[in-house]
């Protein structure tokens, strides 16, 4: 069965109208699928690009479920790279099989930007008649004969690192290759396990789950889960305290922190068996689930937000309307400030649409230049 | 017999993409390339940017390894802004370093490499009453009774070989591969509870790091490590024993270029001491490192700059389709000699150092044990047991720094960042020697450099067609069947490939590009 884009667009759509997605897509992904062990398992090929490996290994840091319940009960993990058993054509022989034999039954995950100069050659997996692969080549053949696909970790999901300025490979996203069917987007550097796991159990316990118009999870990066408004450092921004250097209490506003600007749940959700999370080390928050991450030369990481003035909170200067901030050459975001008895309530591009959106209409996925 | 030639590609279970190929005859192997075959120019996003963004992006390099390189960019920082860490600052880089030497450790034992050895298949004999080993045999069970295609992915398919016949040693060493993805899972929350989170961590700054450490961080990071090193003690350091012995010969097979260098790290006092000493072994001698020594060859590597350069003078431009060309990897060489590093190249140069008298008396019993000489290390079971023996040492050396800790004191010593300036970080991580080199102009970086250990140890021939340390260790090396090429990988795994890490080498323009070497 494989998913038209026509047809992901209903299920997404359907999703926030709140039809029951198993009913549509269940019952089939697990005739597709084999049922395997009984329990349905959603067949997995993970390929990995330009990456570093940080995504397959967060993967592994999964807690409840843990890695190996995953593997045993949730995914067939048929391909990846960092833990499969399989090497050199045995290993290449999984990908031929899958796409021979089991088109539209299982899910293409891509770990890992795509160089798109030098013909591809910047990444090469496997040979064929003496000849590299390239990863470009790949990622479209596979991804042809995916049921659905989804990118994780940033350098997937937009071009991440690689893609930086001033782009020395032509890293792009999974998303600029495979243009037959619609990319799921699991951001982060890398992302948090639940929401690579979630995402997938998901999928194949209810469907796609809702996205935002990044085609994003909303249950792990939707406008609720702006990373300011759910920072436990959050009481000293509203007092007006600030660390004015590493390693000091504080809000890490002064220091850059991106968290105004930044969606994801790992404030709440809390890293690696929720032992911790970014903030929480004093080193603020870099936006890596963001389009923006990790900019350009013009700003880095740490500079500062444009800020917002607040009426009796001196330290924090800027005027009342939304601010535009230029990161990477891209007009990404701006934080709204309210002369209100509180601070300040964020405000971005994706949560003014999410709100003037009308009640019952479905976010319509966007594709490159598309509503241009 | 007709030469034969043989192309592993991907070498799977190891970080990154790397392609071997060998020509054999008569079983033997006669020739041999290794390949890295991917690039993404990290140094060239770095010019420019600021310098406090170098360690997250430069951690970034690798996801198997990220700390080091964090640790080696806020060292070069801290070299180039002119300022010493805060001790605690110090200290809490070194228990990241340690803490990611645990999971690199861990991993590249049990997950990456105890494949080769292991026969996973023997699951189905498996007659206990342990609910997960039961779980996984009624899990494999299920699938090849249904005739799945993928039955046990993703340990299935596998290259047929000379796999472990004792079903009870499987099944050991089974058991030891799950408890390992828990161990290895609680060595990143001891990073996270430093870090915020791993991979890639939010607290390494130039001066320091920015956690606020409080008492009960410290206390679950200890409780954690003890847990690490009852596992060490129990079951790592057993199983590494257990597998070298069942594999004797392996004592003997992947020598390498038998040529040695270690940086040194892990600074254990703020006067600059290291508890890893540094060193370079060649040809039998022990000698003082030299950083002076040091070029890069790109004869056969994807880049048509200037050859036999200082990694600082060098300058580099990728070139895709250069004739004759095999690898995006570079070919180091010390003093025009073939070195490799790693946790073998720390052992052999401490353990003839002879001023550990710790990690001599543990490696003199271990050898005992295993009834092999000094000598036999030189190997792929020589580069397991080293690993393994190291991991025993460093963890129990954690356990006394984080007692060093002033909690009343800072983390971070504040500072300026320079116009112009420049800075050079070097340090020991998992996989051997790295270094990281930064020029600062305008307040910006105005060119970086790493070179990192799998740069040393995958790199191709050099313009004089000496090999590379994992080519020479696969010469000589059997090959029973050429359809199953086993042997390959084992050796290859030993010495704990990361490509992402080895391929990222990009010098700047060698005219504003003159680093200080000390």
């Amino acid at each position: 069965m494989l998913i038209s884009r026509k047809k992901f667009l209903q299920i997404s759509a359907g999703s926030i109208a709140g039809i029951a997605l198993s009913n549509l897509w269940l019952p089939k992904l697990l005739q597709a699928s084999n049922v395997k062990n009984g329990k349905g398992r959603l067949p997995v090929v993970w390929y990995q690009s330009q990456s570093c490996s940080g995504c397959a290994v967060s993967l592994l840091n999964t807690e409840y479920p843990g890695i190996d319940e995953v593997l045993i009960e949730v995914i067939s993990l048929e391909f990846n790279p960092v833990v499969m058993g399989g090497q050199g054509d045995v290993a290449m022989g999984v990908i031929e099989r899958m796409v021979s034999e089991e088109t539209g039954k299982f899910i293409l995950v891509v770990e890992g930007s795509i160089p798109v100069e030098e013909d591809g050659l910047y990444c090469t997996v496997g040979e064929k008649d003496g000849k590299p692969l390239t990863a470009i080549d790949t990622v479209k053949r596979i991804g042809q004969s995916a049921m659905a696909v989804v990118a994780v970790g940033s350098c997937a999901s937009w071009g991440g690192i690689p893609s930086a300025p001033p782009n020395p490979t032509g890293a792009v996203s999974a998303s600029k290759i495979i243009k037959d069917k619609p990319v799921i987007n699991v951001p982060g550097c890398p992302p948090h396990p639940d929401w690579m796991v979630g995402t997938i159990v998901h999928v194949l316990k209810y469907g796609i789950p809702e996205l935002d118009d990044l085609n994003r999870p909303k249950m792990f990066f939707g406008p609720d889960k702006l990373v300011h408004d759910n920072c436990e450092l959050r009481q000293y921004f509203d007092a007006g305290i600030f660390a004015k250097d590493f390693g000091q209490e504080g809000c890490l506003y002064e220091l850059g922190c991106k968290g105004p600007v930044a969606h994801c749940d790992a404030s709440t959700r809390g890293w690696n068996s929720g032992v911790s999370w970014c903030n929480r080390s004093g080193g603020p928050c870099i936006g890596c689930t963001e389009p923006f991450f990790p900019g350009g030369t013009g700003s880095g990481l740490y500079e500062k937000l444009p800020a917002a003035e607040v009426p009796g909170l001196a330290k924090i200067n800027a005027n009342a309307n939304t601010i535009g901030m230029a990161l990477g050459g891209a007009v990404v975001a701006g934080i709204g400030a309210h002369a209100a008895a509180r601070i300040v309530a964020t405000k971005y591009r994706q949560a003014k649409e999410e709100k003037n959106r009308p009640k019952g209409t479905p976010y319509v996925l966007k594709e490159e230049g598309e509503d241009k | 017999m007709a030469k034969q030639l043989i192309t592993v590609d991907p070498l799977t279970r190891i970080e990154g993409h790397l392609k071997i190929k060998v020509e054999i005859e008569n079983g033997v192997v006669t020739n041999a390339y290794s390949s890295g075959d991917m690039f993404r120019g990290w140094e060239i996003i770095l010019k420019g940017r600021n310098p406090l963004d170098a360690p997250p992006i430069t951690q970034r390099i690798c996801g198997v390894c990220p700390i080091p390189h964090g640790v080696s960019s806020v060292l070069a920082l801290d070299d180039a802004f002119g300022i010493k860490p805060a001790s605690n600052g110090r200290i809490i880089r070194n228990l990241l370093l340690g803490a990611e030497f645990v999971h690199s450790h861990l991993l590249h034992f049990y997950h990456l490499c105890a494949l080769d050895y292991v026969d996973i298949t023997a699951i189905l004999q498996y007659s206990g009453l342990d609910p997960g080993l039961n779980k996984i045999k009624d899990w494999v069970k299920a699938d090849i009774e249904a005739g799945l295609p993928g039955a046990g992915a993703p340990f299935l398919p596998r290259y047929k070989g000379d796999y472990i016949e004792d079903t009870e040693t499987n099944i050991q060493a089974i058991a030891s591969y799950v408890k390992a993805l828990n161990i290895r899972r609680k060595s990143h929350e001891m990073l996270a509870i430093i870090g915020g989170k791993i991979p890639h961590c939010q607290t390494l700054f130039p001066g320091g790091a920015a956690t606020i450490l409080s008492l009960d961080r410290l206390i679950a990071f200890k409780s954690r490590l003890s847990e690490i090193r009852t596992f060490i003690d129990s079951t790592y350091i057993p199983d590494v024993l257990a597998i070298a012995s069942l594999y004797p010969d392996y004592f003997r097979i992947g020598r390498g270029a038998g040529n040695f260098l270690s940086y040194g790290g892990f600074p254990v006092d703020d006067q600059g001491n290291n508890y890893y000493t540094s060193g370079v072994y060649i040809d039998g001698k022990l000698m003082d490192f030299d950083r002076n020594k040091i070029s890069e060859y790109v004869k056969y590597s994807k880049y048509s700059s200037g050859s036999g350069l200082h990694p600082s003078e060098g300058d580099t431009i990728p070139d895709a389709k250069k004739p004759d060309a095999y690898s995006w990897i570079k070919a180091p060489r010390y003093d025009n000699k073939v070195l490799e590093v790693g946790p073998l190249a720390r052992a052999m140069i401490t353990y003839l150092k002879g001023n550990d008298s710790d990690f001599k008396a543990l490696l003199d019993s271990a050898l005992s044990a295993l009834g092999a000489k000094p000598q036999d290390l030189i190997s792929t079971m020589g580069r397991h047991a080293a690993r393994a023996l190291e991991l025993k040492l460093l963890t129990a050396k954690m356990d006394q720094w984080i007692d060093q800790i002033d909690l009343s004191a800072p983390v971070h010593t504040k500072h300026d960042i320079p116009r112009i300036a420049e800075g050079a970080g070097l340090t020991e991580a998992a996989r051997g020697s790295l270094g990281h080199w930064v020029s600062l102009d305008n307040w910006k970086i105005r060119n970086y450099q790493a070179v990192v250990p799998t740069t040393w140890n995958a790199g191709p021939r050099d313009d004089y067609g000496n090999m590379g340390p994992y080519e020479q260790a696969l010469m000589g090396a059997p090959v029973a069947d050429p359809d199953n090429p086993i042997e390959l990988g084992r050796i290859i795994r030993s010495f704990d490939p990361c490509l992402a890490c080895a391929v990222h080498v990009m010098e700047g323009d060698k005219e504003v590009l003159k680093f200080r070497i000390c």
